[in-house]
C-alpha cells in the first residue's frame, strides 16, 4: 500500500542513516534513512457503515478526498493535528487504530461549517465531525467530552422547558465539568458588568436562574420529543451493535 | 409617495439568548424598529430553536423546535418572520430546507407536532429574515441616510458576521443571486446600512471567521485563539469598533476579549458594539435607549469621545 499521510509514518519506524540494521545486516552510514514496513492488520471493515448510521454520517461514502474541508478548516489553522479529511479517509478505510490516535481532538470541531461550504461533494464534513465524535464516545474510545456534557445539559434544558437560560446552563455545565465559577477571567467580566448595570437588572437575570422561564403549552411537545430520543438512542446503539442501555 | 417597501410588519423571534446575555440586542432591535416605523409582533409562546447544541443530540430534534415557531408564525396569520440572533436565523432556515428537501425531517416533524397537539409547518409557507434583511428591505440606505441625525462619520468599523449567518450555502437560496442580494463569501448588508449612517467601513477579511462560539465554554482556549485573532485583525484593519449582529457572535468576542487578556495577557482595544446599537445612536437615540449599558465591554467613554449616544 502506497504512503498517503507522512503522519502514518510513527516515529520508532524511522531507521537512521547512523543506525541501520536490515533484516540483521549493518548498513550504517551507506544507506538513508530507511521506512520500516508495515503491515495492517487491524481494519474495522464495519467502521464507515457505523459513523454512517449514526446523525450526521450519512454522506461519508460521496468523499473523494480532495482535501477542501481541511484546507477550509477553522480549528485545522489553530492545531494542524486537526485533519477531517484524513479521517475521513481513515473511517472509509477502516483503519481504526490510526483514528484512535486523534480520538482526543475529534470533538474539538466548532461546527463553522467552512468544510461545509467547500466540500465539492456534499459529504457535510461538519456532521461526519460530530457523527465521529459520537461513535468514539459510544463505542468507550473517549469519555463524554466538554462538548457533549454541554451540548447534553443545554438540550436537556430546552426539552424540559421549551427554552434556555443562559445563567443556569452555565451553573450547570460548570457543576458537571467540575469547574469553578470563580475563574478569573469569568470575575473579571461580572464584576465588570456589575459596576455598570441597573440593579433590577441584574435582579431580574439572577431571578430567572432560580425560575427559568417557559415555554407555555409545551408539555405535549417535551412529551413527544422525549419519546422520540429515546427511540434513536435505542437504534443508534443497535447500529453499532452495543446492547440497549449498559456498556458494550 | 405610496411606500411600497416589504417587512414593515414582521412576526418577531427574539430567541432565548436576547432575553439573557444578549439583551442589549433585544432593546436597540425593537428601539430601531420603532424609530423607523416598523412594527414587530412577537411571537406567542415561542420555544428555543436548540442553537447548535440540540442538533448534536438529534438534528430532527432541531428540525421540530424550529419548525414549531414557524407554524406558530403562520397561525398568527405571518408569512415572514424576522431573527435577530443568527443561531435562530440559521436553524429556521435549515428547517424550511430540510421540511423542503428531507423526507425523514417531514415525517418525524409531522410526528412530533401531531404529538405535540399543534399545526404541522409545511415547507414555503413562511419567509425567515435576518434583522439585517429587515432594516436593509423596508427602510432602506437612502432613507437610513436622510434619516440620520448623529452622523457615524469619522468612526471606522469592521463588520463581523460570524458563520451561522452565510453557511451553508445551501440552506440560503436566495443569497448569491447577483447585485442586491447578499452574498455568502463578502456579506455586505451590515456594510450597507453603516455606511448609510456615515460610518467609514474598513476593509476586514475576517467577515466570515468562526469564533468558536460552539465551544466557548467546553474548549475556551481554541476559542480565545479564534477571537483574539479577529479581534487583532480587526485592529490592524484599521476599526475602532466590530459591529455585530448576533448575540452569540456578540458575547463570544466580549468574554474572550476579556479572557485573552486575563490569560494570554494580550490585551485589544477595539469596541465591540451591535449593529443595531450603532444604527440607533445614528438616528439619534441616546447609548442607553440601545442598551449600551448591557453590554459586558465598556464603550461608553469611548462613544462620548467619538460625540456619539
Ligand atoms: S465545521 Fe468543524 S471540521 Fe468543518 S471546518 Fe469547521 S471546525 Fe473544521
Ligand atoms: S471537502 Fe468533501 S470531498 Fe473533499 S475531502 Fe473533504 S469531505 Fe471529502
Ligand atoms: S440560537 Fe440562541 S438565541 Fe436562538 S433560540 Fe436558540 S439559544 Fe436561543
Ligand atoms: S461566529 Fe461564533 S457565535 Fe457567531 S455564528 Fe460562528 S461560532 Fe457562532
Amino acid at each position: 500500500m502506497p504512503i498517503h499521510e507522512k503522519s502514518l509514518i510513527r516515529p520508532e519506524n524511522l531507521v537512521e542513516h547512523e543506525h541501520l540494521v536490515i533484516e540483521g545486516v549493518d548498513v550504517s552510514g551507506h544507506w538513508s534513512t530507511f521506512i520500516e514496513g508495515r503491515s495492517i492488520t487491524d481494519y474495522n471493515e464495519a467502521m464507515q457503515e457505523e459513523i454512517a448510521a449514526l446523525p450526521g454520517g450519512e454522506n461519508i461514502h460521496r468523499c473523494w478526498q480532495c482535501g477542501s474541508c481541511t484546507n477550509a478548516c477553522t480549528v485545522n489553522a489553530v492545531n494542524p493535528e486537526f485533519n477531517p479529511r484524513y479521517w475521513i479517509y481513515l473511517i472509509r478505510l477502516g483503519m481504526e487504530e490510526e483514528l484512535l490516535r486523534d480520538k482526543d481532538i475529534i470533538w474539538q470541531c466548532v461546527s463553522c461549517n467552512k468544510c461545509t461550504y467547500a466540500c465539492p461533494r456534499d459529504v457535510v464534513p461538519e456532521a461526519v465531525m460530530k457523527a465521529t465524535a459520537h461513535w468514539l464516545e459510544l463505542k468507550g474510545h473517549t469519555p463524554k467530552s466538554n462538548s457533549t456534557i454541554f451540548d447534553e445539559g443545554f438540550a436537556s434544558q430546552v426539552i424540559k422547558t421549551g427554552k434556555i437560560e443562559d445563567g443556569l446552563v452555565l451553573r450547570d455545565y460548570f457543576k458537571a465539568t467540575g469547574q469553578s465559577l470563580t475563574q478569573p477571567w469569568l470575575v473579571a467580566m461580572v464584576t465588570g458588568l456589575i459596576k455598570r448595570f441597573p440593579v433590577t437588572y441584574l435582579m431580574k437575570l439572577g431571578i430567572a436562574t432560580v425560575f427559568p422561564d417557559k415555554t407555555r403549552k409545551w408539555s405535549k411537545s417535551r412529551a413527544a420529543i422525549t419519546e422520540y430520543v429515546e427511540e434513536c438512542e435505542a437504534a443508534n446503539r443497535k447500529a453499532l451493535g452495543l446492547d440497549a442501555k449498559g456498556t458494550h | 409617495m405610496a411606500d411600497t417597501k416589504k417587512y414593515k410588519k414582521v412576526a418577531y423571534y427574539p430567541g432565548c439568548a436576547l432575553e439573557g446575555s444578549g439583551h442589549a440586542y433585544n432593546r436597540s432591535t425593537k428601539a430601531v424598529g420603532k424609530e423607523l416605523g416598523l412594527e414587530l409582533v412577537e411571537l406567542d409562546n415561542w420555544n428555543c430553536c436548540g442553537a447548535m447544541e440540540v442538533k448534536n443530540i438529534d438534528p430532527k430534534i432541531q428540525t421540530y423546535l424550529s419548525a414549531r415557531n414557524l407554524s406558530i408564525t403562520e397561525e398568527m396569520g405571518f408569512d415572514t418572520v424576522m431573527a435577530p440572533c443568527n443561531g435562530c436565523y440559521h436553524n429556521l432556515k435549515k428547517a424550511e430546507y430540510d421540511l423542503g428537501h428531507d423526507a425523514k425531517s417531514v415525517e418525524v416533524n409531522h410526528r412530533l407536532s401531531e404529538k405535540a397537539g399543534h399545526g404541522e409547518y409545511k415547507a414555503g409557507k413562511i419567509e425567515t429574515i435576518h434583522a439585517l434583511d429587515w432594516i436593509k428591505e423596508a427602510v432602506g440606505e437612502e432613507e437610513i441616510a436622510r434619516r440620520v441625525k448623529n452622523s457615524l462619520k469619522g468612526l471606522k468599523v469592521a463588520n463581523y458576521y460570524g458563520c451561522m449567518y452565510t453557511r451553508p450555502r445551501h440552506i440560503f437560496p436566495e443569497k448569491d443571486k447577483g447585485p442586491g442580494t447578499e452574498s455568502t463569501s463578502k456579506p455586505h448588508f451590515m456594510d450597507d446600512i453603516l455606511a448609510a449612517a456615515g460610518a467609514q467601513n474598513v476593509d476586514f477579511p475576517l467577515k466570515t471567521a468562526c469564533c468558536g462560539g460552539a465551544h466557548t465554554l467546553s474548549d475556551s482556549d481554541t476559542s480565545t485563539k479564534l477571537v483574539l485573532n479577529i479581534l487583532t485583525a480587526a485592529e490592524a484593519c484599521g476599526a475602532d469598533v466590530v459591529a455585530t449582529e448576533c448575540p452569540t457572535c456578540h458575547t463570544g468576542l466580549e468574554m474572550h476579549q476579556i479572557r485573552a487578556e486575563k490569560v494570554l495577557g494580550r490585551k485589544t482595544n477595539v469596541k465591540i458594539l451591535y449593529f443595531t446599537q450603532l444604527l440607533g445612536m445614528a438616528l439619534g437615540l441616546s447609548s442607553s435607549k440601545v442598551g449600551v449599558q448591557e453590554n459586558f465591554s465598556d464603550s461608553k467613554a469611548f462613544l462620548k469621545s467619538k460625540g456619539l449616544g
